[in-house]
C-alpha cells in the first residue's frame, strides 16, 4: 500500500477560496487540542485568541490598527509573489522606512508645518525601496537569490535600528533610554474624530483598492501575473523580466516603508529598538491567506489582526505565554500550504505494485 | 514475417477511459514476430495512451494483452521490459553532461559492471552496424546520435516488441535510412517493431502492415505497401485531404525583411552561437530554414522574434527600419509577429484564458490598451475573431489555454498572430505535434498571407513541410546559415547534406559525397 499524489486536471475554484477558511478553523481545532494537552484551557485559548476581539466592539479600533500595516506590506509582497519574487525581508523594509521617516523628524525637530508629514512619508517610502533595491541589483545583475539576501538584510536594519537607537539618535533628554526623541505633533499621524484609529488605517485599505484596480485592470498588472506564470511568454509577449523584478520589490519596498513610517508616527510616536514586531514576517502569511489578491488580503489581514489582539488578551486572562499567537499564526499558514496541497492534487492509495512508472 | 499462428502482440477490446474522454474504445489488433507494425493517427486519435498501456505506464479499464500467446497484466514498464518490451520514446531521457556509457547504465534495471556493460554495448553495436563511442558525453552528440543511445539501451535488453514513438521527426533523411536498416536488421532477426509516425511516406517504405486510429477505434488495417501516402492520410482523417492552393504565377515584390552580419552568443553551455547570418525576404515570399534540431534555429528564432536583442541594430530590418535591438513588442510595432516552436509557456500562458493570452501579444497592434489600462472588451472580441476565423474548437474566449488540445491551441496562437495582419511574420515549427487536418489549414493560412504581401520566414525540422510551403530555403548547421536555394531546385539529398550529412559518422558522409560527385 502506498500513498501517491496525482495532479488534478484543474483546481476546483470554489475550494480555492475555502481553503483559507478550511485553515483558519483547523488551526482553532489543533490549537485547542495542544494547549488543552499542555494544561491551559484550550477551547478559552481559542475563544480569546480568535473570537473576542472580533465580537468585543472595544476591541475594533484595535484591529483597525493591526491590520493597517499587515495589508500595506502584504500588498506590496503579493505583487513580487505572482511574478515568482520572493521577497522575505519586508521586515527589514520596515524598519528602514521606519528610520528613514523617523531621521526626517529629528532633522525637522522643533519645526512646524503641514509638510513635515508628508515628507517624513516619503522619506520612509523611500527608505523602504532602497533597501529592497539591494536585493533587486544582486538578483538582476549577480543572479544572487533573493530571498536569502532579504531575509539576511532583515538582521541587518535591525542591528542599524540598535546603533541608532543607543548612539547618534538617542533622546538627550531621555534619561538615557535607548529611544529617540517623542515626534511632535506636525510628526505624528492624527487620529480619526474621538477614536484612538490613525489615518495610517484607512490609507492601508484605499491602497489595497488602488492595488486591486491596478493588478488586475492595467498592462502592469498584466506583465506582473505573466512573469510568474510563464517567464517564456512574458519575454515573447515583450515583458522585462529585469523590470518586473525591479518593480515588484521596489513596490514591497516602497509599501513596506510605507507601513513602517505610518507605524513610527502613529502608535509609536517615536522610534524604539521594539519597534520590530514582525509585521514584515507575518504579512507573508496575510498574503497567502489572502490568496495574493487584495480583497483577500484585507480579510486575512483582519484575522491576523484578531490573532495578535486575542493573544495579548489569552496572555492576561488565561495566562498563554507570549509566543501563543505566533503559534497560531504559523499554524494557519501550514494549514493552508496543507490544505492547498490538496487542492491540486488528489491522494490515491495504490494497492500492491510491482515497480513505479516510469 | 513468420506464419502468424502465434502473435508476437495480441490486442483484444483493449478500453481505456480518462475523466471526459474514451482515449481508447475497443481497440484490438495483432503483431505477429519480425513483423514492422504502424501505428497511425491525428493527434489525439489514442496512439500515445495505447503505447502506454502496451508499455505498462499505464493500465486498460477492459479487454486483454496476450504476448507470444500468453494473456499478460502489464504492471509497470520494469514488467514490460522483463517481459521482451522495449521502447523509445519520442523526447530522449538523456543526461547531457554525462557520458553514453553512464546514461546507459542509469536506464538499467539491474546492476552491471561499467566494463561488462561496454562490452555488451559494443556487442550491440556491432549486430546492428551501429556507431556510438560509449565515452562520449552526450552534450556533444547530435540528436541522431542520441537517439542511438536510446535505442541501444532499448536493444541491451533483447527485445522481442520494440516500440518507436516517433522517432524520425529530429533526423536528417541519411539519418532516417540508417535507422530503417537498423529496424529491418533487427526484424530480420525476429523482433517486432511497433512503428509510430505521422511521416506516411516512411510507413510505405518501411511498415509491412498498419492500423490506423481515429477517435480512439480502430478505423482501418492496411498493408501500407498497397497504400499512397494520401489514401492513408484521408483513412486517418476520415476525409479528403486539402492541398494547399498556391498561385502559380505568383510574384514578390520588394525585400521587406532583411537580416544582414547577425551573430549572437549561446546563453547557455548548451546553446548554439549564431555566426554571421545573413538572408533576406521579399513581399510574399515564403522562406524556409531546414535544419536538424539544435543547430542554432532557438537561438535564431529569438534573435529574429526580439525575444533576445543583438548588439547591431542594423542587422535586423524591417522595411528599412532597423530593428536588432529592440525588443518583441517594439519589433511589433514595427510589424513583426512571431510564432516560436512550443505553445505552453511560451506561445501562450496555459493557465490563462484565451483572452488573456491574446492580450499577451495582440495588445499594442489590436489597441487594447489605453493609458495602461487594459479594455478587457476589445481583448475578447478580437479573441472571438480569432477563434472564429481560425475554427478553433473551444468554449470561449474565457476558456484557459491549457482546455485545448495541441492543435486547436496551435490554431489559435496562428490565428492571434495572422490576424493582426504583420508584415513580417517568423514561426518556428508551424505544425510541431498537430494534426494533419489542422496542419493542412495552417500551411493555407501561411500561403495565404504570403499572398497578400507578408515576409514570411518559416523555421522547421520537417522537410516534407518546408518543400510543401516555402519558396526558398536555407539550411542551419551549427549556427551558419547556408545559401539561398530556391525550393523547386532543390533536391532532398543536397538539402540532407547541407545539414550535416550522417551527423557523427564522417565516413558515411565522405561515401555520400563521394557518391553525388561520381554521379
Amino acid at each position: 500500500m502506498r500513498l501517491e499524489l496525482v495532479k488534478r486536471k484543474q483546481p476546483s475554484r470554489p475550494m480555492l477560496y475555502l481553503t483559507p477558511v478550511f485553515s483558519v478553523l483547523l488551526t482553532m481545532v489543533v490549537g485547542a487540542t495542544i494547549f488543552s494537552l499542555l494544561g491551559y484551557d484550550g477551547p478559552g485559548a481559542v475563544w480569546n485568541i480568535f473570537f473576542v476581539p472580533a465580537l468585543d466592539p472595544n476591541k475594533w479600533q484595535d484591529l483597525g490598527i493591526k491590520a493597517a500595516p499587515l495589508i500595506l506590506i502584504a500588498i506590496g509582497l503579493s505583487v513580487g509573489f505572482r511574478a515568482n519574487v520572493w521577497n522575505i525581508g519586508a521586515e527589514g523594509q520596515y524598519v528602514i522606512g521606519g528610520l528613514a521617516g523617523t531621521g526626517v523628524a529629528l532633522a525637522t525637530w522643533q519645526m512646524e508645518g503641514w509638510w513635515i508629514l508628508p515628507l517624513m512619508c516619503l522619506a520612509g517610502v523611500a527608505g523602504g525601496m532602497l533597501y529592497a533595491a539591494i536585493p533587486a541589483f544582486l538578483k538582476t545583475k549577480l543572479n544572487v537569490n533573493e530571498i536569502l539576501t532579504s531575509l539576511m538584510l532583515t538582521y541587518v536594519s535591525v542591528q542599524l535600528l540598535y546603533y541608532l537607537m543607543r548612539g547618534p539618535w538617542k533622546d538627550p533628554e531621555g534619561f538615557n533610554f535607548p529611544q529617540s526623541r517623542m515626534f511632535t505633533d506636525s510628526q505624528m499621524l492624527p487620529e480619526i474624530g474621538n477614536t484612538f484609529v490613525h489615518y495610517g488605517v484607512p490609507i492601508a485599505f484605499i491602497v489595497a483598492l488602488l492595488a486591486w484596480f491596478i493588478l488586475s485592470k492595467t498592462v502592469f498588472g498584466f506583465e506582473i501575473r505573466v512573469v510568474g506564470a510563464a517567464p517564456n511568454a512574458a519575454r515573447y509577449g515583450g515583458f522585462n523580466r529585469t523590470r518586473t523584478i525591479w518593480t515588484s520589490l521596489l513596490a514591497a519596498g516602497g509599501l513596506a516603508g510605507f507601513a513602517g513610517i505610518l507605524e513610527a508616527a502613529g502608535p509609536y510616536g517615536q522610534m524604539v529598538p521594539q519597534f520590530p514586531t514582525g509585521y514584515g514576517f507575518t504579512a507573508i502569511i496575510v498574503a497567502f491567506l489572502g490568496r495574493l489578491h487584495p480583497v483577500g488580503i484585507m480579510l486575512a489581514a483582519i484575522i491576523l489582526a484578531i490573532s495578535y489582539v486575542g493573544g495579548e488578551i489569552a496572555q492576561s486572562s488565561i495566562g498563554l505565554p507570549n509566543a501563543a499567537s505566533g503559534l497560531f499564526q504559523a499554524m494557519m499558514l501550514f494549514f493552508l500550504l496543507a490544505t492547498d496541497i490538496l487542492v491540486n492534487y488528489r491522494v490515491r492509495f495504490s494497492g500492491v505494485r510491482s515497480g513505479g512508472a516510469a | 514475417m513468420s506464419d502468424g499462428t502465434t502473435r508476437r502482440l495480441d490486442l483484444k477490446g483493449i478500453t481505456k477511459a480518462f475523466p471526459g474522454v474514451l482515449a481508447n474504445d475497443d481497440v484490438s489488433f495483432s503483431v505477429a514476430p519480425g513483423e514492422i507494425h504502424a501505428l497511425l493517427g491525428e493527434n489525439g486519435a489514442g496512439k500515445s495512451t495505447l503505447v502506454k498501456m502496451i508499455y505498462g505506464i499505464m493500465q486498460p479499464d477492459a479487454g486483454e494483452i496476450r504476448f507470444d500467446g500468453e494473456l499478460v497484466h502489464v504492471a509497470s514498464p520494469k514488467a514490460a521490459r522483463a517481459m521482451g518490451v522495449g521502447m523509445v520514446f519520442q523526447h530522449f531521457s538523456l543526461f547531457e553532461p554525462m557520458t553514453v556509457l553512464e546514461n546507459i547504465a542509469l536506464g538499467l534495471d539491474e546492476a552491471i559492471s561499467y566494463a561488462d556493460l561496454e562490452a555488451r554495448i559494443r556487442q550491440v553495436l556491432k549486430t546492428y552496424n551501429l556507431s556510438l563511442d560509449p565515452h562520449r558525453t552526450v552534450a556533444t552528440l547530435s540528436v541522431g546520435e542520441r537517439q542511438r543511445i536510446e535505442i541501444v539501451r532499448a536493444l541491451l535488453l533483447e527485445p522481442r516488441l520494440l516500440i518507436m514513438d516517433e522517432p524520425t521527426s529530429v533526423l536528417t533523411p541519411q539519418e532516417v535510412a540508417q535507422l530503417f536498416d537498423t529496424l529491418r536488421a533487427l526484424a530480420a532477426r525476429g523482433c517486432s517493431i511497433l512503428y509510430i509516425s505521422h511521416k506516411l511516406h516512411e510507413i510505405v517504405e518501411l511498415c509491412h502492415s498498419a492500423t490506423i486510429l481515429r477517435g480512439g477505434r480502430v478505423v482501418a488495417e492496411c498493408d501500407p505497401r498497397a497504400e499512397s501516402s494520401r489514401s492513408m492520410a484521408e483513412m486517418m482523417i476520415g476525409g479528403a485531404l486539402k492541398e494547399i492552393e498556391k498561385a502559380a504565377d505568383r510574384s514578390f515584390g520588394v525585400e521587406r525583411f532583411i537580416v544582414g552580419g547577425l551573430s549572437l552568443e549561446a546563453d547557455d553551455a548548451f546553446g548554439t552561437s549564431l555566426k554571421d547570418i545573413s538572408f533576406s525576404v521579399r513581399a510574399g515570399e515564403i522562406f524556409g530554414v531546414a535544419g536538424v534540431a539544435g543547430n542554432g534555429q532557438n537561438e535564431l528564432m529569438l534573435a529574429l522574434s526580439g525575444e533576445r536583442s543583438v548588439e547591431s541594430a542594423g542587422a535586423i530590418c524591417i522595411d528599412g527600419n532597423p530593428v536588432g535591438t529592440l525588443d518583441a513588442e517594439k519589433r511589433r510595432r514595427y510589424g513583426l509577429c512571431a510564432v516560436p516552436e512550443e505553445r505552453n509557456g511560451h506561445g501562450a500562458v496555459p493557465g490563462f484564458s484565451l483572452s488573456d493570452n491574446a492580450i499577451l501579444t495582440a495588445r499594442t497592434r489590436k489597441n487594447m490598451v489605453r493609458l495602461g489600462v487594459i479594455d478587457a472588451g476589445v481583448a475578447e472580441s478580437y479573441t472571438n475573431e480569432v477563434i472564429g476565423g481560425f475554427a478553433v474548437k473551444t468554449t470561449g474566449a474565457k476558456a484557459p489555454a491549457s482546455s485545448l488540445s495541441g492543435g486547436n491551441l496551435q490554431k489559435f496562437i496562428m490565428g492571434r498572430e495572422i490576424m493582426q495582419a504583420p508584415d513580417v511574420l517568423v514561426v518556428s515549427q508551424p505544425t510541431w505535434g498537430v494534426d494533419a487536418g489542422a496542419a493542412a489549414a495552417i500551411h493555407q493560412e501561411l500561403v495565404d498571407l504570403a499572398a497578400r504581401g507578408s515576409a514570411i520566414v518559416v523555421i522547421s525540422q520537417d522537410l516534407d513541410e518546408l518543400m510543401a510551403i516555402s519558396d526558398t530555403m536555407a539550411v542551419m548547421n551549427e549556427g551558419k546559415l547556408s545559401r539561398t536555394l530556391a525550393v523547386g531546385e532543390a533536391s532532398v539529398d543536397e538539402i540532407g547534406l547541407l545539414m550535416g550529412g550522417v551527423h557523427g559518422d564522417p565516413d558515411a558522409t565522405a561515401d555520400y559525397t563521394g557518391a553525388t560527385h561520381a554521379a
